[in-house]
């Protein structure tokens, strides 16, 4: 069974369609990213996947319930970080965790929890307290406390320091190595390539490509640009046998500056969101 | 030696049974009352103005010569703002809670769990019931010291004092629940709330005594729930030859009982039909 099903997807706002159509498709144990700019609706698209917000026509499905419709149980089943939250600030991180876990059937032990998220230093800290990126881990832990099935990740890094972020890529990855589905939103390229299985780019609204990380946006069988300066000045050859051309080169005598350059996913998202670089 | 075991998939646990309401709601009750009482602004500046307005407008009043039936100004109006404490703690406080707890997320993190509605009512019940008592207490250890007001004696008397208390918090509350839905945010919610608070303490015979009241208010005062929790409180907290100083020369008990029901029932279909999870402009 797939985690999540989503068919001919749209919300509008007023008289603003902020999802056109979406179509996405995310199987059980995968990490899936929906990669886009600000405003090119992955918080519509996933509060929608969520139940917090209404949808104005396609299907959903999430873990085969509509959660338009959805009950406790399904409820127990998913886990959420959203992108704002500024509540419960004079709790402290043990003490809202501990409270969370009681909501749910089957929770994981709260000390895990607050450990799993590199918390257990501020565990008795009143959440106020905490920096920007301390209480985003603290959202995280409130999203997987429940032992979800599904988790839904929010743009969960913004504003995180390097090392922070890499020690949750490195949460994200062990979430995934026990069998958590994961749907993540990120405007951050290097996020997606690091963490997801699949991705689909999203801008204004609607799926413009889909893939691997390495085959997103046709980048496995788009022209590579080969360049070099000889005799006759700077040359630059786009080409979809980079190999063969730098061979032919070779055979031709001395050059210099010789470079080959693939699309980086950079390259192929900036293209794919209209934003030439 | 290596043991290699298999890795327990989310979905191969059994279902565990979802907790229940009453479990929840316990726990969020404690979570609120923990906050209620951290927050030094709330503890300040909310929880403690009843009292202040009572220590100064009671000094004010403080004349020294007795109204008709005996007790003095300063007592009558200790007696009233109970009415004040509880519409305080009541409805305001649960008012702009709710408003505060949609605004900045409360209510939408809860509402991704498993969590009940009811749960979560069952926690702002559970605050405004701790509240009230410690500011009940608060108001009348002021009255005692301050104004030298007489705690009755007579277990009858109490009895009244609970169920006009239990009457005034549940239709305070409930309609405290409706009206967090009228303001857009939680940043103008105390001003919205205490809008209705304020005109209703003067019109009420709260702030002033209802018999130097003009016709026409005490009358529009009549059909809102503050005029009768007052005259309840000055029945309980002062001798019964102050019924005098009522619009009808006496307590009227079983009116208070009425209106103070009726806006029970009134609070709670507001609330149904009210209620939002959201802020209104959350999709
Ligand atoms: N509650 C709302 N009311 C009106 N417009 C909204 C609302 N939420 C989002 N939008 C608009 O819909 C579009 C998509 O927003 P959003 O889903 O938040 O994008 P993203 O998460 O990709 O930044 C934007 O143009 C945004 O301004
Ligand atoms: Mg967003």
């Amino acid at each position: 069974m797939n985690a999540i099903e989503v068919r001919g997807l749209r919300k509008t706002y007023g008289g603003h369609t902020a999802v056109a159509g979406v179509d996405l498709t995310v199987a059980e144990g995968e990490v899936f990213a929906l990669l886009g700019p600000n405003g090119a609706g992955k918080t519509t698209t996933t509060e929608i996947l969520e139940g917090h917000r209404r949808r104005d026509g396609g299907e959903v499905r999430v873990l085969g319930v509509d959660p338009a419709t959805a009950d406790r149980r399904w409820r127990a089943d998913i886990g959420i970080v959203l992108q704002t939250a500024t509540d419960a600030a004079d709790l402290t991180v043990r003490e809202m965790v501990g409270q969370f876990a009681g909501y749910y059937p089957d929770p994981r032990g709260v000390d895990e929890v607050i450990d799993l998220c590199g918390l257990t230093e501020k565990a008795g800290a009143r959440i106020s307290s905490l920096s920007g990126g301390q209480r985003r881990r603290v959202d995280v832990a409130l999203g997987i406390v429940g032992r979800p099935k599904l988790l839904f990740l929010d743009e969960p890094t913004t504003g995180f320091d390097p090392e922070v972020r890499r020690q949750f890529w490195d949460l994200v990855r062990s979430l995934a190595a026990e069998g958590t589905t994961i749907l993540l939103t990120t405007h951050y390229l290097d996020e997606a390539e690091a963490l997801a299985g699949r991705l689909a780019v999203i801008a204004a609204g609607r799926i413009v490509a889909e893939g691997t990380p390495r085959t997103v946006g046709g980048r496995d069988r788009a022209p590579a640009t080969v360049s070099w300066v000889d005799a006759g000045g700077q040359h630059h050859l786009n080409t979809t046998d980079p190999v063969r051309a730098v061979t032919e080169l070779a055979a031709r005598g001395r050059v210099s500056e010789l470079q080959v350059r693939q699309p980086s996913l950079e390259d192929v998202y900036l293209n794919l969101i209209g934003a030439k670089a | 030696m290596t043991t290699t075991t298999a890795r327990p998939r989310p979905q191969a646990r059994p279902a565990a049974p979802l907790p229940s309401t009453l479990a929840n709601g316990l726990a969020r009750g404690a979570a609120e009352v923990k906050m209620f009482f951290r927050s030094k602004e709330a503890v300040i500046f909310t929880f403690s103005f009843p009292a202040f307005v009572l220590l100064l407008l009671g000094s004010i009043f403080d004349t020294g010569e007795a109204m008709p039936g005996g007790a003095s100004m300063s007592q009558v109006f200790a007696a009233s703002m109970i009415a004040y404490g509880i519409l305080n703690t009541a409805f305001t406080s649960v008012g702009v809670g709710i408003a505060a707890d949609r605004e900045d997320g409360t209510l939408k993190r809860l509402r991704g769990t498993p969590i009940t509605a009811s749960a979560y009512f069952i926690g702002k019940i559970i605050l405004v019931a701790v509240a009230t008592v410690a500011e009940v207490a608060l108001l009348l250890a002021v009255g005692v010291v301050a104004f030298g007001l007489e705690l009755p004696t007579a277990p009858s008397t109490w009895l009244t004092f609970g169920w006009i208390l239990l009457l005034s918090v549940i239709a305070c509350t409930l309609v405290g629940i409706a009206a967090s839905g009228l303001a857009k945010s939680g940043k103008n919610a105390a001003t919205v709330l205490n809008l209705p608070v304020i005109a209703l303490q003067f019109t009420s015979g709260v702030f002033v005594a209802i018999s130097s009241l003009p016709d026409v208010m005490v009358k529009v005062a009549a059909f809102f729930p503050v005029r009768w929790m007052g005259q309840g409180f000055r029945s309980v907290l002062l001798p019964d030859s102050m019924a005098v100083g009522e619009v009808a020369g006496s307590w009227e008990l079983p009116v208070v009982a009425l209106v103070l029901g009726a806006w029970c029932v009134v609070g709670l279909l507001l609330c149904l039909l009210t209620f939002r999870w959201t802020e209104r402009k959350a999709g």
